[in-house]
């Protein structure tokens, strides 16, 4: 079935409140831009007079109409032709309102792409059908993968090129699928398009019969909003402290729900008391926080509580350590070596920490093992052993994301990171 | 099994939290940030919407005690309805108002000079004379990514050096919540806990937690402002929205941009970049 823009654009959605957050990754010039111009353009979500202006400036520069200028909003990328940074756009289907984060392709701009791709729920990975499985296509899976992303669409772009071609389609899938396997992801659809010419995007268009599968936009809808996990075991962290007419231990609860009487552990500490209030401005009589909330509580003891403790449920309390398995991605142009000190940060928790063991140090963009590494280097990955200087509260990622992911940081954030084992 | 889910049936069977919720939450987490890291902190409030709605999160944030200043860059040719409204609410909330003025622009009178020049001198160089005066080293600040192009690729903790320029090519990484925590010695970090909300969200909010708004938002004779800022600068749109029901109404079903009324984005293409570039807001 077809659907056109105005069918699309109805007042009446399924679920006007919902918005899920989508991240377009791959290789530079494999069409992230175009195909975000085409989920504008094919959904009616552009702007008023948005279209003349991108035509108008495409007539300036002697250039074709291109829909990638929707997105690529400064001079330089216009000149370039690539995308600098992490921008966020709006549009909508029958279903939902998506935010889509545009991440940029090229090799220089990783750290943006791993910006936007962490605040997604799903991903559309884009291939380009003539040029195949390239670097950035490789590194971007991967990244993906690392960042427990699972709801992910793959899509070979540029069918147009290549005749619309079914063989083309299957040799390119031949080579995508055993790596895509091998990094643990199984991507939920395989969809040839042409975001040029619109088809298998909003429309299926005429020119792949032989492909009976969803449209992008069929398949999107398929998917779910992450939701937080009411069930967990609760986790607050403790942001700070503020001392008014009551002391309000001011934090987040990370996972689980927080209930007023509540038994709880601060960690590391250990100390025990009760959840006296929960306390929101101009409210009263708030009963319970979930996962998600920032907020502030009053215990029934005065504790030794600050920034970076953990208040916890006393029978399921998770680990406190100071060594742990990690997985991480490294985005400096100076290394990281062993032993070195860098400041490790996990939720509200600071420590210093080192690498005390590289296990495995990977290029990320082949997946190639570099054999006696002490030290990772832009744009690598390794299994790693970390030590901090004093013990944390963690767990690992794939139980309580919120405590099992942290950053390695200089001046400024230098690697992602996931544990994998406490 | 979890003995969580017991206690939970004593209560109301808590829910998720909606979009709103979520859209608070990760604010107010943001703010509380930001004041934890540098103490010497400000937020700018312009009295438009959007710095309304994080005034009332700031609030949040601290139980009714903000504990910093509030600043507000008065060009001299905002609306002077504006300056009423700033007065009245900074009185009964109590804040610690601070209003930075380039006297020395104003007096020059600024209108023969281009609305580049003019935002820079009046808007830009006036919050270059507050940082200074009173050391700043961050400041809140109440942009959305859905405004415009360039605010878009803004990260939520964001440095200016000394001369106010924006590295947008060389930002660092941003991810799960862990923000740049410190400054170089000549840097100023540009904190922005509303860039993750659209101008519908905001009115939701608006809607929902009874947020006082300036009645320039609101239809008088078919017209409203979509947007304000100064006076000379600020086209009215065709509307007929004279309540928040009715502004939310109209954003689900406009194709207009939100700033199709502001005049200095528009003077020349890539007005919006030029601006920021140079510090602009």
């Amino acid at each position: 079935m077809t659907k056109t823009k105005a069918e699309h654009n109805q007042a009446n959605m399924e679920n006007p409140e919902e918005n899920l957050k989508l991240v377009l990754v791959g290789h530079v010039d494999h069409g992230k831009s175009t195909l975000i111009g085409r989920l504008l353009y094919d959904t009616d979500s552009l702007p008023e007079g948005k279209i003349e202006e991108i035509k108008s400036i495409c007539d300036a520069l002697g250039k074709e109409m291109e829909f990638g200028y929707v997105m690529d909003n400064l001079e330089e990328e216009r000149d370039q032709g690539i995308t600098i940074d992490t921008a966020q756009i709006f549009f909508k289907t029958q279903k939902r309102e998506y935010t889509i984060i545009d991440a940029p392709g090229h090799v220089e701009f990783v750290r943006n792409m791993i910006t936007g791709a962490s605040q997604a729920e799903a991903a559309i990975l884009l291939v380009d059908a003539q040029e195949g499985v390239q670097e950035q296509t490789r590194r971007h899976s991967y990244i993906l993968s690392m960042l427990g992303l699972k709801q992910i669409i793959v899509v070979m772009n540029k069918m147009d090129l290549v005749g619309y071609s079914k063989e083309r389609f299957d040799e390119v899938l031949s080579e995508l699928t055993p790596f895509l396997s091998g990094i643990g992801i199984d991507p939920g659809y395989v969809i040839p398009l042409s975001a040029k010419e619109g088809d298998m995007v909003a429309n299926r268009g005429d020119n792949m019969p032989w492909y009976d599968g969803l449209t992008v936009l069929e398949a999107l809808d398929t998917f779910e909003p992450s939701k937080s996990d009411l069930e967990k075991p609760m986790r607050f962290a403790v942001q700070d402290i503020y001392k008014h007419d009551k002391r309000i231990i001011a934090g987040r609860v990370e996972a689980g729900v927080l209930h007023v009487g509540d038994e709880i552990t601060v960690l590391p500490s250990g100390e025990r008391s009760t959840i006296q209030s929960i306390e929101e401005f101009g409210k009263d009589d708030v009963q319970a926080a979930v996962a998600g909330k920032a907020t502030g509580i009053v215990t029934k003891d005065k504790l030794f509580v600050d920034r970076g403790d953990i208040i916890t449920a006393p029978d399921a309390a998770p680990k406190v350590t100071d060594t742990f398995k990690a997985h991480i991605f490294w985005m400096s142009k100076d290394p990281l070596a062993k032993g070195e000190r860098i400041i490790f940060k996990c939720s509200t928790q600071q420590a210093v920490c080192s690498v005390e063991e590289f296990t495995k140090v990977l290029d990320s963009s082949t997946l190639e093992k570099l054999e006696g590494r002490e030290e990772i280097r832009n744009r690598e990955v390794a299994d790693v052993l970390i030590k901090t200087d004093k013990p944390l509260v963690l767990e690992n990622f794939n139980e309580v994301p919120e405590l099992g992911r942290f950053v390695l940081e200089r001046l400024n954030t230098c690697a992602g990171g996931i544990i994998t084992e406490v | 099994m979890d003995p969580k889910i017991e206690t939970a049936q004593d209560f109301e069977t808590p829910q998720g939290m909606d979009h709103l919720d979520q859209l608070e939450s990760k604010s107010i987490f943001i703010i509380r940030e930001a004041y934890k890291q540098f103490k010497n902190i400000a937020m700018l409030w312009s009295i438009g919407k959007d710095s309304s709605c994080l005034l009332w999160l700031v609030r949040k944030a601290f139980y009714g005690k903000i504990p910093f200043p509030v600043m507000h860059i008065d060009t001299g040719y905002k609306f002077p309805e504006m300056i009423e409204w700033r007065d009245k609410y900074a009185k009964e909330w109590g804040l610690n108002l601070i209003v930075s003025r380039n006297e020395e622009a104003i007096a020059s009178g600024m209108s023969n000079e281009s609305k580049l020049a003019c935002c820079t001198a009046l808007k830009t160089d006036a919050l270059k004379m507050a940082i200074e005066k009173y050391k700043f080293r961050a400041l809140l600040l109440g942009i959305r990514r859905d405004e415009h192009g360039v605010r878009a690729k803004e990260r939520v903790f964001s440095p200016r050096n000394q001369d106010f320029k924006w590295d947008y090519k060389n930002q660092p990484p941003e991810l799960w919540d862990q923000y740049k925590a410190k400054a170089e010695e000549q840097e100023h970090i540009r904190v922005h806990p509303l860039l993750h909300w659209t101008e519908l969200d905001i009115w939701l909010y608006i809607q929902r937690e009874n947020i006082p708004t300036i009645p320039l938002y609101f239809a008088i004779q078919g017209k409203r402002f979509r947007s304000i800022g100064c006076k000379c600068c600020c086209g009215p749109i065709d509307s007929d929205a004279t309540t928040i029901e009715e502004v939310i109404e109209e954003l689900k079903t406009t194709k207009q941009g939100e700033r199709a009324g502001r005049a200095q984005d528009k003077e020349e293409v890539n007005a919006m970049q030029k601006l920021r570039s140079l510090g602009y807001m």
